[in-house]
């Protein structure tokens, strides 16, 4: 970095731009300026506070439910360098002298500039209670203040937090998380006063009071007091009362930091935050900018909020760059969110300040449900509130400030109690902004599916931008998308391929309730009118079947895919309990549970290999992979396994293939718990488990993870006090880090949530959609699978339980069954008229001292390889 | 004859294994060939044989029990599966899909269904006797 070469950082030909804070308004001002080519013009130098990188402050408290750091961060890896950025983490602007135009920081370095910009944010503002110093006292904005409050939980058992407000209710969740008794303050008459209305604070009361928090509201902390040792006891309140609490979050606000202005001279308002213009710039020096929540915009507010700061970086770099710009006069500080699970949305003038505004009210207290509309004399929509259930705000707020196409209680009511066709985003003028973070109309995303010619969602978001922030509009954009393409003559079927009309998930309820377990049947009755008669497809077969092995037990299938007519079910990896490979040879994997295998079978691996000259390899899996096997030889090798002990590993199936581990505590001297021993006894539980995709787990015994097991479908973590499950984690071309679901399990709670969570991804996910793409797909997310399997909130659990036990219970091994049976046999011949005779195409040649496929008896006129995405839909793709 | 292996007891052991389901027969460069007897087709599934010249066919049966036989080489990987890749029905035409990368071959004429400037040959398919 440049500051270790000279305390005065050089001025260079190129103009310099100095932007003082790195959060997420500073870091969406810098990828701005990279858009608009700034950064290859200008030099850019930022100081920032915080001993990282700008991350994610609105999802502040995921980082408590297995979210790290990194996780949270905005900043792809290597977007400073790309653009030449010079960023100075942990070394804070503390001068700004005007008139020589230079920047001085902490640590002596000093920055020329030409345009500077102030992007310092806010700090939490503390109320002058006496005590406030005492320890144990915390405040709730950066990931610091969060590793504190983690910490200092550890040793205590009760926590109160100042504040009822949007942050004040995030602390609270995050302090009942760590399992802590919580209280919240609130000095406002009811809960997030700016927000909401009585009746919505009322509800809201009511459900997060369910969840345990005690609420105090109209009363203030009037003193916190401290023991000997100055830690915290408690909290005298304003109405005489005391509470009890060994720990203070303060979240009573925020306040702009403009102190560094204040000091250089700028203009600040009354209550704080730097003047600007409409372009965000200081009226007192042409050379100085403010964003964000440190400025005070020109329509006199300040705003607390990321959509509005966005918009400043925005509307800052356009005038940096000398683009013509709209400028900033105000934002709409509409807001959905979700508190402790319950949602929250407000918009518009939700308080009915309006003259004759009206309300139109729905309440359930029963199912903590509050809505209400405001609306004018003349039926237009000028605002609301919603708790507890705020699935219509994504169409309510652009409806704001015109006459809705439906009366008012109407948009209110729960579906199926009187409203009479549900309004959907199609009923939104094009001028609508559907996404809020990215100011996207809902003209622009018609035009990316007629224009641009985006079939899927994730192609719209990439050409829009929309849905890509806080994700509240997906639902909306997704509906859109769908309604654009039919217009356009696209049919979007989400059945499961041309046979059938439902998804996998639905023939999974299907084959469970009617308990079909007959492909024919199943066609039959269910399958598309045109395809009844047919013979299937490729896409569906394998899926039913998949399905039937999944709940063989349970609907009197027979676990062993192999017969009748669930064998012509199988792709010919399973049909043949082997791997196909590219000349028409197979590969073994024998099961080597948690990669622990004893000398003597890894001697009869070798033998086996050696006598029929497979090509051996050690896998990703620890496991070991033989290649070359023909047809007619995998019975043979595989009557030798079996007598040495081992069963199939499965390698051929979509199914549970390896769980790793590393040696764990037994050898390892960080080792805090016997991670072989667990990962054995996961992968001897569910052997066998056929599922939408590939299963892959692996255990760590202790937080090095040298199992990478975040890279698994399901992981497991020891900790000093039992397991932490991870789930959703992916490696291949798409890596994705598992989610913690649930932490310190003992070792029955482990397996049962396992059992769970993974009964619940066949019974809901896609065709070949790993768990990662389908946590990222279900609604609700990581949220809703941990309601499920951890908080039963489907009541689903017990049944979840009982087919994994069913399972467990009829699993048998299918190289064993097959060669007990010598029709089962039969089928693993090379030619049905020559059963005796080998396949002459597969030939081998040396290499390395092994075998590869020799390619030159398969040429001849053989076709250029062309990858099947030009002929057919992706494997993974469901759609077709 | 060229240097096929199939030798008339290996042929017999296979079609004499239930005297009292038909004989299926591929029409082959010398005439009829016995292959297997009906009941060693399961629809849905296909098996290989080989031919007198050596070459490999795919004999495969619908879910009515019409019998189809193609030529057991993939075009486009030169490996002989075919017979092993899952069969269906697409706007009314039977088809198998390779199990390699999944293209799809018609099983009346051999035209693959994804690429038609692509095809497999065919053979002519009979059976004959039985109880």
């Amino acid at each position: 970095m440049a500051a270790a070469a000279s305390p005065t950082s050089a001025r260079t030909d190129r103009p310099t731009i100095v932007l003082i804070g790195h959060g997420m308004v500073g870091q969406r001002f810098l990828e701005a300026l990279a858009e608009r080519g700034v950064t290859e013009t200008s030099r850019v130098v930022v100081l920032c506070e915080e001993p990282r990188p700008a991350y994610d402050r609105v999802q502040l408290t995921s980082y408590f439910s297995g979210r790290s750091a990194e996780e949270l961060s905005l900043v792809e890896r290597d977007f400073m360098d790309r653009h030449g950025i010079e960023l100075h983490l942990g070394d804070p602007a503390e001068t700004i002298d005007r008139a020589a135009r230079t920047v001085t920081a902490r640590s002596g370095l000093t920055v020329g500039y030409d345009t500077l910009v102030l992007a310092t944010g806010s700090y939490p503002f503390v109320p002058p209670v006496p005590g406030k110093d005492s320890t144990g006292c915390f405040v709730y904005r950066t990931i610091e203040d969060l590793l504190a409050i983690e910490e200092y939980a550890k040793n205590v058992t009760t926590g109160a937090v100042v504040g009822g407000g949007l942050l004040g209710l995030e602390a609270a969740g995050a302090l009942t998380g760590l399992g802590l008794r919580t209280h919240v303050v609130e000095f406002a008459p009811r809960l997030m006063p700016v927000q909401v209305d009585d009746g919505g604070g009322a509800a809201l009361r009511r459900t997060i009071e369910d969840m345990g928090v005690t609420v105090h509201t109209g009363v203030g902390g009037k003193e916190i007091t401290a023991g000997e040792d100055g830690a915290v006891t408690g909290m005298e309140l304003s109405d005489g009362s005391r509470l009890d609490t060994d720990m203070v979050i303060f979240s009573a606000g925020v306040r702009p930091r403009d102190q560094l202005a204040r000091d250089c001279g700028l203009e600040v308002g009354e209550r704080g935050g730097i003047v600007v213009d409409a372009t965000c710039r200081t009226p007192g020096d042409t050379a100085v900018y403010a964003i964000g929540e440190c400025a005070l915009a020109c329509d006199g507010r300040v705003y607390g909020l990321v959509a509005p700061g966005y918009e400043m970086a925005d509307t800052a770099a356009a005038a940096i760059a000398e683009q013509d710009t709209d400028g900033f006069t105000g934002a709409d500080t509409s807001t959905k969110l979700k508190l402790l699970g319950v949602d929250v949305a407000s918009f518009g003038d939700a308080h009915g300040a309006s003259e004759g505004a009206l309300d139109v009210v729905y309440c359930d207290s029963r199912a903590g449900v509050y809505k209400k509309l405001v609306v004018g004399a003349d039926g237009t929509l000028l605002g609301g509130v919603l708790v507890g259930d705020a699935e219509a705000y994504g169409m309510l707020r652009p409806l704001t400030g015109s006459v809705p196409p439906v009366s008012p209680e109407q948009l209110v009511l729960p579906a199926g109690a009187g409203a009479p066709v549900a309004l959907g985003p199609s009923a939104l003028p094009d001028d609508a902004v559907i996404c809020n973070c990215h100011n996207v109309t809902k003209g622009t995303i018609r035009g990316a599916v007629t224009e641009h010619s985006c079939t899927t969602v994730p192609e719209v978001k990439k050409c829009t931008k929309a849905g890509t922030g806080c994700g509240s509009c997906v639902k909306a954009l997704t509906s859109l998308v769908n309604d654009e393409l039919e217009a356009s003559g696209v049919i979007v079927d989400k059945g499961l391929c041309g046979c059938f009309p439902h998804t996998r998930a639905e023939l999974y309820e299907v084959v469970r309730t009617l308990r079909l377990a007959s492909y024919e049947e199943l066609l039959a009755s269910h399958g598309r009118p045109e395809a009844r008669d047919g013979d299937g497809c490729e896409i569906c077969k394998p899926a039913v079947g998949s399905i039937i092995a999944s709940l063989a037990p349970s609907v009197g299938a027979d676990g062993y895919i192999l017969d009748g007519e669930q064998a012509a079910l199988q792709d010919t990896n399973d049909h043949f309990l082997a791997n196909l490979q590219r000349n028409g040879s197979y590969s073994v994997v024998p099961r080597i549970p948690g990669g622990e295998i004893t000398p003597e079978k890894l001697i009869v691996i070798g033998e086996v290999a050696r006598d029929f000259g497979l090509y051996t390899k050690i896998t990703g899996g620890q496991r070991i992979d033989l290649f070359g096997a023909r047809v007619d030889q995998l019975p043979l090798i595989w009557s030798r396994l079996v007598d040495a002990g081992f069963e199939s590993g499965h390698a051929y199936g979509k199914a549970l293939r390896t769980v790793k581990s590393c040696v764990g505590q037994t050898w390892c001297r960080y080792g805090v718990q016997d991670s072989v021993r667990m990962a054995i006894q996961l992968e001897l539980r569910y052997r066998g488990l056929r599922s939408p995709h590939k299963l892959k787990s692996a255990v760590s015994g202790c937080a090095r993870e040298c199992a990478e097991a975040r890279g698994k479908d399901f992981g497991v973590i020891a900790t000093s006090n039992g397991w932490n499950l991870y789930v959703g984690g992916n490696g291949g071309a798409d890596p994705r880090h598992a989610d913690l679901l649930a932490q310190d399990l003992s070792h029955a709670e482990l397996i049962r949530l396992i059992d769970r969570f993974l009964m619940f991804y066949i019974r809901t996910a896609d065709r070949l959609e790993r768990t990662s793409a389908w946590l990222e797909r279900i609604d609700g997310g990581l949220d809703h699978v941990r309601d499920v399997v951890v908080h039963d909130s489907l009541g689903l659990c017990d049944e979840l339980e009982a087919l994994m036990a069913a399972h467990v219970h009829h699993y048998r091994d299918e190289w064993a069954e097959t060669l007990n049976d010598p029709e089962r046999l039969a089928r693993f011949v090379s030619f049905v008229n020559a059963p005796e005779a080998p396949d002459p195409s597969v030939r081998f040649t040396p290499e390395r001292d092994q075998i590869k496929p020799d390619l030159t008896l398969l040429a001849g006129p053989t076709l250029p390889v062309r990858t099947l995405e030009s002929v057919r839909p992706l494997e993974g793709t469901s759609a077709r | 004859m060229t240097t096929a292996t199939a030798t008339p007891t290996a042929t017999e052991a296979a079609t004499t294994a239930a005297a009292d389901s038909p004989t299926v027969e591929i029409l082959g460069p010398d005439g009829w060939l016995p292959v297997c007897t009906l009941d060693r087709l399961s629809p849905g599934r296909g098996v290989a044989a080989l031919l007198p010249d050596g070459t490999q066919a795919a004999l495969f049966t619908d879910r009515a029990g019409r019998a189809y036989a193609i030529g057991n080489r993939d075009p486009f990987t030169g490996a002989q599966v075919l017979s092993r890749g899952l069969t269906g029905t697409a706007t009314g035409r039977p088809y198998v899909a390779s199990p390699l990368l999944k293209q799809r071959f018609d099983l009346a004429n051999g035209e693959c269904l994804d690429d038609p400037s692509v095809s497999v040959p065919t053979y002519s398919v009979r059976t004959r006797g039985g109880a």
